[in-house]
């Protein structure tokens, strides 16, 4: 194993072991909701990443397939069907959506692509306002009780959070795995030279349709994980500032990396959660910051801290270097 | 039974027509050179023998099946496959990821969402077998943003090879090289083995002239002038739209 593996294993550890007692060591039930709210934020982040970084489609009408498995979780609930029922049914109806928006979206990329899911997103948001009898409408749907899967209540907070820590958990595993495939590679082939996948022999179109279930399933996922989180869901959760939220997470992070989308989970979060607590205009603060990620790290925040730190080692080698070979 | 056969192909981008009624034999085996100044359709030729482009008329047959209506991305699974032009490769993957994309374009493990595509053992072990046969073996593991222009041609010629065609399309492998790179690609070209028929387009007359057995002259989307070397080298319409005088 070279420095750089043992680095990054050192560094996986680290931060599991932080996340796995960070309700000991962080004051408050405040926080460790804010927490609950980074990883399930960081999940649907993921998400939308499969398709931004990976596949080069910028979808802005995630909020929409969040929203819907979030109403399909809360509507089944409120049928009177068990938690286990509502979550399947919700995975199921988030993934059907996702494949309806792909089957219409993937007839373009690009710009085109951008204004299909946007168009898609505001159907979605405008069914969830006006189909009151299934929606409730303005009212929303009330979950008024969490699950307790074998006997472990996730009412309290810290039992929530560490149910989310898991599922967080497993998703990262599952994009890392995913990544590293053949269909992970194939993928990224078809962001970077599609008519040349095409001449390889690839359905581009095939790949990029499978690559939208898969974000679909990971967006439903994180927004079962909301709706138990809020007890509460609304046609906002729709809307599209929600979707332009979590792309900014992608891109403010970087896109195409494994981290990006979660550090812009934390810091988009924070800035909204915490931050506003502070100051009034934390849109205003969200959107500076939002502008010196693009200037100064273009790539988002991972990526371009990378850039940097290797900078940094690279140019304090010669003077080691140097330094030893003094006299 | 011809390796490629092309029965009066035609396109044309609304009223340009760039591709007027285009008949190629090819037999299996054989060492084909098109030529034709800029503009002549050799491009949109390849284009339409790998399906890129849709033909207004005509038919195209791949040892004797008609693929005429296949689309583009099934053609290389039949056998033939291409390189382009201007180099079109995966900048940001190493050598031999970019022509493990070619070996997977192939292979069902494409769909494998799993596996790590390093964990591929056969595949790697293809991968490695192209580019011993392109002279790149040594650097596989290097990324492309750090390799030479040649070495980026090699890697196109090694994608391709690496599908195993049976009817293989160059589209200008020596443009833009020097002379010591150009010696590289042209060794490779040589060592191809004699069931891979190549199609070749290439405007560097000194070492297309000594690869080809027969050669086309396009102009205007026209073939013009068919024949062996000799007999084309010798043709006046050679002399007066291509070679010159």
């Amino acid at each position: 194993m070279n420095s750089t593996m043992s680095l990054r294993v050192f560094a996986i550890i680290i931060a599991v072991a932080a996340l796995a007692t960070l309700p000991l060591w962080m004051g408050g039930i405040y926080y460790i909701n804010v927490a609950s709210q980074i990883l399930l934020y960081a999940v649907f982040a993921l998400g939308l990443n499969v398709l931004v970084g990976y596949a080069g489609l910028t979808s802005l009408g995630h909020a929409g397939l969040f929203g819907v498995a979030a109403y399909a979780t809360g509507y089944m609930l409120q049928l009177g069907y068990g938690h286990t029922e509502s979550i399947l049914v919700a995975l199921l109806v988030g993934v059907a959506s996702m494949a309806v928006y792909a089957v219409l979206s993937l007839r373009s990329t690009g710009i085109g692509f951008i204004m299909i899911t946007l168009a898609l997103g505001e159907i979605l948001w405008g069914l969830a306002y006006r189909w009151i009898s299934l929606t409730g409408g303005d009212n929303g749907i009330n979950v008024p009780k969490r699950p307790a899967p074998f006997g472990y209540s996730l009412s309290n907070a810290t039992n929530f959070y560490f149910t989310t820590l898991i599922v967080f958990l497993l998703v990262v595993v599952v994009m890392a795995i995913f990544v590293r495939s053949p269909f992970g590679a194939a993928l990224r082939g078809t962001r970077d030279q599609p008519r040349r996948m095409n001449a390889l022999g690839y359905h581009v179109w095939a790949i990029r349709f499978y690559a939208c279930l898969f974000s679909g399933l990971l967006t439903a996922v994180s927004g079962i994980l909301f709706v138990y989180y809020t007890q509460f869901i609304s046609p906002q959760t729709l809307a599209l500032t929600s979707s332009a939220e979590v792309l900014l997470m992608v891109i403010a992070g970087g896109p195409g990396t494994l981290l990006g989308p979660i550090v812009g989970a934390g810091l988009v979060v924070i800035v909204k959660t915490v931050v506003s607590g502070f100051i009034e205009r934390w849109n205003f603060l969200l959107g500076a910051i939002f502008v010196a990620i693009v200037i100064l790290m273009p790539d988002g925040l991972v990526p371009g801290t990378t850039r940097l730190w290797r900078l940094a080692t690279r140019k304090r080698a010669p003077v080691a270097a140097k330094t030893e070979g003094a006299p | 039974m011809s390796a490629l056969a092309v029965k009066d192909l035609s396109k044309a981008f609304g009223g340009l027509k760039v591709t007027r009624g285009v008949s190629l034999d090819i037999a299996p085996g054989e060492r084909r050179l098109i030529i034709g100044p800029n503009g002549a359709g050799k491009t949109t030729l390849f284009n339409l023998i790998t399906g890129e482009l849709t033909p207004d008329s005509g038919s195209i047959h791949l040892f004797g099946q008609d693929i005429t209506k296949t689309p583009s991305r099934q053609r290389p699974h039949l056998g033939m496959a291409r390189t382009y032009q201007i180099i079109t490769l995966f900048a940001r993957d190493t050598i031999i990821h970019n022509v493990l994309l070619a070996l997977l374009g192939l292979s069902t493990a494409r769909w494998n969402p799993i596996t790590d595509i390093k964990h591929q053992g056969h595949l790697v072990e293809h991968g490695r077998a192209a580019l011993e046969r392109v002279g790149l073996a040594a650097i596989a593991e290097r990324p492309l943003s750090q390799t030479s222009y040649g070495e980026r041609r090699r890697v196109e010629i090694a994608m391709a090879l690496a599908q195993n065609p049976k009817v293989l399309l160059l589209d200008e492998p020596f443009a833009g090289l020097s002379i010591d790179e150009r010696r590289d690609v042209h060794k490779c070209l040589m060592a191809i083995p004699r069931d891979v028929t190549i199609v070749m387009i290439e405007h560097n007359m000194d070492v297309a002239l000594e690869f080809a057995e027969r050669i086309t002259l396009l102009h205007f989307g026209e073939v013009i002038v068919e024949g062996t070397r000799a007999e084309v080298v010798d043709n006046p319409r050679t002399r007066e739209v291509y070679l010159g005088h």
